[in-house]
């Protein structure tokens, strides 16, 4: 059985391989046993499995979803519009409640995309720094996911085994700058926070015991028969489609399709690292564990080469008009105090244009196009957040597969409704 | 000019309004009636292989002739390589062909651009508001749409409405 492809099949007469008995397509067959007709039900928007706010509306034939149609807009909270009127610093904060379960990667995301605007390259400290610190965040995003994805399927156990390295990581965040979950941490030219020596040997003991972990980890699941039964061929799609619905992150490599911006459009210091992409070949959710759990292996190694590699020098740019200057000199030049009060009243003034920034987040690729008309306001910032792509392709990958599923097709794109309603 | 846009050129003569190459990144303008065409070219080509559509999005421009630009991030996986496209919408005719036949992802992203900019689209299979409710008045993202004072959400009956005061 759980080899065998679940095609999505409508129902067929006689019995099925669980011994439940199904009536033949045709009304007038004899044959048909049961009077059935399609049934709708409401899933949502409270419900455990949806990790936000989501309301699914289902088509059902039996158990068998015919149709699933996703009504999002309950996080809806305005993202875009509030920052037309925000300054492009104030905007880091917006980005926060984005995607609330790896909030840096959005912050990383958003503030490279006004680094463009602008022109600036940013110190390669604060460039080895934003690294470590956007793996980190993978590591505990997928962590995250890992947990809940497991929970939802009925593994509970692994929860609490990921929530304890989960808890390790976030009081590093807290000893860096202060938050646990909205961190505002990357500033346009910069960080806000060195790295201390402290974080950084703190770190590297966490790195020495976390490969055992992710095999403790793999060793709750990869032989777990209840877990290989509910993810192995569900929720399968081609590339071809995966392609056609705009799918990005382990969602589409999941399916084999070699698309990473990380390696793609090398960033920050991902060119200086060793590392690979891994890819699934089924496209199933099972693949798509693999890739994620895969991938904090890899991110592991690449924040363990960039703690060796990680060069001395300023984690900011000190331009006036961009960043800051700092507190000391605030206090006894004149001319940066000046600067200070302008920076606090104006704000970042890009030139005028638009860019397109796409980076690599744990969902998939998060792209920010910022519209900016020269003033210290974008004119018109637009999202693109994967879980609301992703949900675009929900009621595909859902048609033909079992109730008990949807949680699982959830689960396996990793959707965060923060960032999905915006 | 850019091989890319020359491509577009000799592909769909008469379709590019404009090319601007900025910030590292190619944007070519096209007539709106032939955007589904120019973003087939695009796709099919073998050599260019746009076969990922990244992103739709629409901008305001209030003064303009016309009006909203809705603008298309298109993503080449094998050549690594991304391109903006733009159309112009009046707001007379607010109105512009769906790429759903060609990418089945563009199904939500314009469903998005519709429900907060109000920009119709032909062909479009299900076209609803997504983010916001059906019944919602207006379209947010507009320039014009105001960002304070009393809204929708003042008409609620099952508020009270603290703005005149406790009712007796």
């Amino acid at each position: 059985m759980i080899n065998e492809p679940r095609t999505p099949t409508s129902a067929r007469g006689g019995h099925d391989e669980f011994g439940m008995i199904h009536p033949a397509a045709d009304p007038d067959d004899d044959s048909a046993v049961l009077r059935t007709e399609e049934m709708l039900l409401n899933m949502g928007p409270q419900h455990p499995s949806t990790h936000g706010v989501l309301r699914v509306v289902l088509d059902l034939e039996g158990e068998r979803i015919l149709k699933a149609t996703p009504h999002l807009g309950y996080l809806h909270r305005g993202t875009e519009k509030l920052a037309e009127g925000k300054t492009y610093q104030q905007i880091v904060t917006l980005t926060d409640r984005l995607d609330y379960v790896c909030a840096m990667t959005n912050n990383f995301a958003y503030v490279r995309a006004v680094e463009k605007l602008l022109g600036v390259k940013v110190p390669p400290r604060a460039e080895y720094i934003r690294t470590i610190i956007a793996e980190l965040q993978r590591i505990s995003g997928h962590l995250f996911w890992l947990g809940t994805q497991a929970l939802d399927i009925g593994a509970m156990t692994v929860f609490f085994y990921t929530f304890r390295e989960r808890e390790i990581l976030i009081e590093l965040f807290e000893k860096l700058c202060g938050a646990r979950l909205t961190y505002s941490y990357y500033t346009v030219g910069g960080v806000s926070d060195d790295l201390t020596p402290d974080i950084i040997a703190a770190l590297r003991v966490f790195l020495k015991a976390f490969p055992e972990k992710i095999v403790e980890y793999n060793t709750l699941l990869e032989t777990n028969r209840i877990w290989l039964a509910r993810t192995k061929n569900v929720a399968v799609i081609s590339a071809e489609d995966a392609i056609s619905y705009s799918l990005s992150g382990p969602t589409l490599r999941g399916s084999g399709v070699n698309y990473d911006v990380r390696k793609a459009e090398p960033y920050a210091a991902y060119a200086d690292v060793e590392w690979e992409v891994p890819l699934g070949k089924n496209g199933d959710t099972y693949d798509r564990y693999y890739i994620r759990l895969e991938e904090i292996r890899q991110s592991a190694r690449i924040v363990s080469q960039c703690l060796d590699k990680i060069p001395d020098g300023p984690f900011s740019i000190d331009v006036p008009g961009i960043t800051f200057p700092a507190k000391e000199k605030v206090m006894i030049d004149m001319e940066s105090l000046i600067h200070h009060l302008k920076m606090a009243c104006e704000g970042i003034k890009p030139p005028k244009g638009e860019v397109y920034c796409g980076t690599e987040a744990p969902k998939g690729e998060l792209g920010f196009y910022v519209n900016s008309d020269g003033g210290n306001h974008p004119y018109r910032l637009k999202i693109r957040s994967p879980s609301f792509v992703h949900l675009g392709a929900f009621d595909h990958m859902a048609r033909g597969y079992l109730i008990a599923d949807i949680v699982t097709i959830f689960g396996t794109y990793d959707v965060v409704m923060g960032e999905c309603d915006r | 000019m850019h091989p890319l846009a020359q491509f577009v050129q000799e592909r769909c003569p008469d379709a590019v309004t404009g090319v601007k190459d900025a910030f590292g990144e190619l944007t070519i303008s096209v007539r709106k009636e032939r955007l589904v065409e120019v973003c087939r070219a695009l796709k099919d080509d073998p050599q260019w292989a746009f076969n990922f559509l990244t992103d739709v999005c629409s901008v305001d421009y209030p003064d303009a002739e016309q009006r909203f630009e809705v603008v298309y991030h298109l993503y080449s996986i094998d050549n690594r390589r991304r391109v903006r496209l733009k159309a112009r919408v009046s707001e007379d005719e607010c109105r512009i062909d769906s790429v759903t036949s060609l990418w089945a992802g563009a199904n939500f992203m314009e469903r998005e651009v519709y429900d907060l900019m109000g920009i119709e689209f032909t062909n479009h299979p299900d076209l609803r508001r997504i983010l916001l409710t059906d019944d919602f008045d207006g379209f947010p993202l507009r320039k014009d749409y105001p960002t304070e004072g009393r809204g929708w959400r003042n008409t609620f009956e099952f508020l009270p409405n603290t703005s005149e005061g406790p009712k007796s």
